[in-house]
């Protein structure tokens, strides 16, 4: 019997498995694909998932087919025997496609950008093989809001992941960010009458100040403190990196397995 | 200041200050300053304990909802293709040029302000404007004049003559819906007491399991759309675990090309309200709600009427036609302008006064809908139908249409015909037999069910209305041989990028690729590059879209390229590839300035 990752498996309890690429992965009940799958030594790219907070699948970098059909593997859950396949081509192109429109919806440029090297979305374009932005650019007009002596926010680079929504809504307990617009005028706002942030009631020691998985909330002078070259996908890919960090326990129940 | 508090206290207080009902809140708001200023926001969101931000956001989402000055005359041109092919663009210049106004702003006097806004659905009566939300159909040029005239006379909207509010019905033809006369009350009898229906049922059959075996036996199937079967989802919801349940009716009647849910609300609200009720008696609901597009505000104050008259009648409240322990309500909910709300999980998410926002699925609204309760979501002209199955019984309307489509459509026909309007037909029926009927000539193509559905061609008019070769939730719109089917599909482009929600990439992102490139093609600066990229993108928007929207977005491209590929390849500049950036375009402003017009200011024009 296979014991991923070194988990012990109850020799009792067979756990269920699903099929992925056609090899068999274990899970536990309450676990999504996208759990089973980290768990089992896989990787598969990802954007607005963390594993601390609740998944919504919005950026589909995660899509996966499940018995044929494409769906994102961070909010399906894990069933006994379903064939879910990652590598086809129409996944690989449209993961690729993916993550281009997320760079020609903003303003990316990574050169001038103190999150290179630290940014998520980077480092899966690399590890994804994306060359260049492949559609025409949106240019689109996000002015900044520097009004906070301590931090900035450079919507530019927003990739409307809402993982700052849900660290201060889950773990900080205060609403500082939510979304606001539709469609591609979809934006991220800060929860003050001025739609200030220097207004809000956020705290550098925040949750939410370290989810964003690019560059929009940052820290004020401490800017390239970290060389490039030193940073955190400069070293290893996002793939190797993903699979260290990756959560091991099933997300609704906790209890069963250590 | 405290007079504003005191208005915004009563409205919110009038709800309960219940979160659910924010949009509703904000909707009235709005009719203070004709806006909702940032303090307005704030004090709301204090009334309602809410994050600040998430009021902001909810606000943010809707058409209808504004968030700056909007004037005090808020005149929005429909902009289907059908209000197109009928010159709303024309009338709309002529009504800017009027009041020396730019489309999209508001006059410096903050009086009016002029843009277009997604099918109001009025399409057998365009071209349609509204006005602060309320419906004038059959624009003309006297008609821009006069609303010219009533708008600098600074005429309360109220007060204008009432003739310009007159919304036509147009039935054109009736079949056992249109042509069904119930006394209030006859349906829910029927229901309660199952010997009243057809002799098929045995007597000693308790009422709500009759009455679902009736409708699970008529093989009525969901009208606005997608067809799953209405007995199973009524079954389903029957019995899933919970005490509340929810009855809701989806009259966001959205779909471009769709205006049959108009008619019936206006015409046999009695007929919607009664299927509500039985479906109430089946699932063993005590509340329903009647989500009415923002579009359709004129029916709010005469569909209230008919509550009020149902329930003096004992037809709504508590022990329902004389059935002790029957109880239940209807509430009406207005929309704000947000095509997605059709949607059922996004139309739930708005009655909770929430961004219309499809929910990930499953769960689904049969066990986790209105506040995470079982809720049943129908089309208004599937209520309609199973008021009739209640009276008359499954086996009478399976008999009607086909085999795998029991019953009648109601179709909602515009275009280029010579009489646009509503169309009952029995399930089967040919596209040819129903261009006859309305009058339709030299027929180059026909929509069916809107944007997101399919368009056919010449070859094709011996296809059926029907779930197993085309299904539709009601429009049909007819394009004679003058039209340009490339425009039309670009109309529907701009629609599904104006109505995305936002939420995933591909539909967020995509449908405004494909708008753009459809643009550019539209300004003759098109290559076989962009066609190879609307097929990636299509590719893409179909498989990995969180909803309906984004997977049906491409559908009048794919169709179009491949039924009328002529009328892409003409716009074409060349079948290379032609970058967006216009180099010579752009100096053009330069050259005017420098007064440069020798060859050399011209960078690459002989290319």
């Amino acid at each position: 019997m296979r014991t991923p990752g070194g988990r012990h498996v109850n020799p009792d309890k067979t756990p269920a498995t699903f099929l992925l690429d056609g090899e068999e992965v274990p899970f536990e009940p309450g676990q999504t694909v996208m759990q089973a799958v980290l768990a089992a030594g896989h990787y598969i790219p990802y954007l607005c998932y963390h594993p601390e907070f609740k998944p919504h699948g919005s950026c589909k970098v995660c899509i996966v087919e499940v018995n044929g059909r494409t769906a994102a593997s961070c909010t399906m859950p894990a069933e006994a025997g379903m064939e879910v396949a990652t590598r086809t081509d129409e996944l690989v192109a449209g993961r690729q496609m993916l993550v281009q429109m997320l760079f020609v919806e903003g303003n990316h440029f990574c050169p001038s950008c103190e999150k290179s090297g630290n940014c998520l979305l980077q480092a899966v374009a690399y590890e994804l093989g994306i060359m260049s932005a492949g559609l025409d650019h949106l240019f689109p007009n996000r002015p900044v809001d520097a009004s906070h002596p301590e931090i900035l926010l450079d919507f530019n680079r927003c990739i409307l992941c809402e993982l700052c929504v849900r660290a201060s809504a889950e773990a900080d307990g205060k609403n500082v960010f939510a979304l606001s617009g539709r469609g591609i005028t979809k934006h991220l706002i800060v929860n003050a009458e001025s739609g200030r942030l220097a207004d809000t009631d956020i705290a550098v020691t925040d949750k939410a100040m370290d989810v964003c998985p690019v560059g929009v909330i940052l820290r004020k002078r401490v800017g390239f403190v970290v060389p490039i070259g030193e940073r955190r996908f400069d070293g290893k890919p996002v793939s190797d990196q993903a699979l260290e960090n990756a959560p091991r326990r099933p997300a609704v129940r906790r209890e069963g397995s250590t | 200041m405290t007079e504003k508090r005191a208005e915004l206290d009563s409205i919110a207080q009038r709800y309960g200050c219940e979160p659910t009902a924010l949009l509703q809140i904000l909707r009235e708001a709005q009719e203070i300053e004709g806006w909702l200023p940032p303090g307005t926001l704030s004090y709301l969101a204090r009334l309602l304990g809410l994050p600040r931000a998430r009021v902001e956001g909810v606000a943010g989402f809707y058409s209808f909802l504004h968030l700056e000055r909007a004037g005090r005359y808020r005149v929005l041109f429909s902009d289907n293709i059908t209000d197109r092919m009928a010159g709303n663009l024309e009338l709309l210049e002529r009504f800017c040029n009027s009041l020396w106004l730019e489309q999209g702003k508001v006059s410096e006097d903050d009086l009016v302000r002029v843009d277009t806004t997604s099918c109001t659905g009025m399409c057998d009566q365009g071209p349609a404007i509204l006005v602060n939300g309320w419906a004038i159909p059959r624009m003309s040029p006297d008609r821009v004049d006069e609303i010219v005239e009533l708008i600098r006379s600074r005429t309360e909207v109220e007060t204008w003559p009432a003739e310009l509010f007159l919304v036509e019905d147009n039935i054109r033809r009736r079949d056992i819906l249109l042509g069904s006369s119930l006394e209030p009350g006859e349906a829910i009898r029927a229901a309660i007491t199952p010997a009243l229906r057809d002799g098929r049922i045995a007597i000693s059959d308790p009422g709500p399991k009759a009455t679902l075996e009736a409708i699970k036996r008529s093989n009525l199937r969901g009208r606005g759309g997608a067809g799953f079967s209405t007995g199973l989802k009524w079954e389903a919801c029957r019995h899933a675990p919970g005490e509340m349940r929810y009855v809701v009716c989806n009259a966001d009647e959205g779909e471009p090309g769709t205006f049959k849910d108009r008619v019936l609300l206006t015409r046999y609200a009695d007929l919607v309200f009664e299927g509500m009720t039985v479906c109430a008696f089946v699932i063993g609901a005590r509340k329903g709600f009647l989500y009415l597009r923002g579009e359709y505000q004129h029916l709010l104050a005469p569909l209230g009427e008919v509550l009020s008259r149902r329930r003096a009648e004992g037809l709504l409240g508590t022990g329902i036609c004389g059935h002790a322990g029957f109880e239940f309500d209807i509430e009406i909910h207005l929309g704000a302008g947000a095509y997605v709300c059709g949607e059922e999980s996004a139309l739930i998410e708005s009655l909770e006064g929430k961004r219309g926002v499809p929910r990930s699925r499953p769960p689904y609204p049969v066990t986790h809908g209105f506040l995470q309760r079982p809720t049943t979501v129908n089309n208004v002209e599937t209520f309609c139908a199973a008021a009739l199955i209640a009276l008359r019984g499954g086996e009478w309307y399976r008999n009607i249409g086909t085999v795998k489509s029991a019953g009648t459509k109601i179709l909602s026909i515009s275009g280029d015909c010579a009489h646009p309007g509503i169309y009952e037909y029995p399930f089967g029926v040919e596209v040819g037999q129903i261009l006859e009927d309305c009058g339709a000539d030299r027929t180059q193509a026909v929509q069916v069910s809107g944007p997101s559905g399919t368009c056919i061609d010449t070859t094709e008019f011996e296809r059926r209305i029907a779930f197993e070769d085309l299904p539709t939730a009601g429009a049909f719109m007819v394009f004679d041989e003058s039209r340009d089917i490339f425009e039309v599909a670009r109309n529907f482009t701009h629609f599904f990028a104006h109505e995305s929600c936002g939420f995933c990439t591909p539909c967020r992102v995509g449908t405004t690729l494909l708008r753009n490139i459809m643009d550019k093609i539209h300004r003759g600066k098109g290559s076989q590059h962009e066609l190879n990229q609307i097929f990636q993108l299509s590719q893409l928007l179909q498989s990995a879209s969180h909803c309906g929207l984004g997977t049906t977005a491409c559908n009048p491209l794919l169709d179009s390229i491949k039924r009328f590929r002529p009328a892409y390849e003409r716009r074409l500049e060349s079948l290379e590839f032609e970058p967006a950036f216009d180099l010579n375009g752009a100096l053009e402003r330069a050259r005017a300035m420098a007064g440069r017009y020798d060859v050399c200011g011209h960078p690459g024009a002989d290319t």
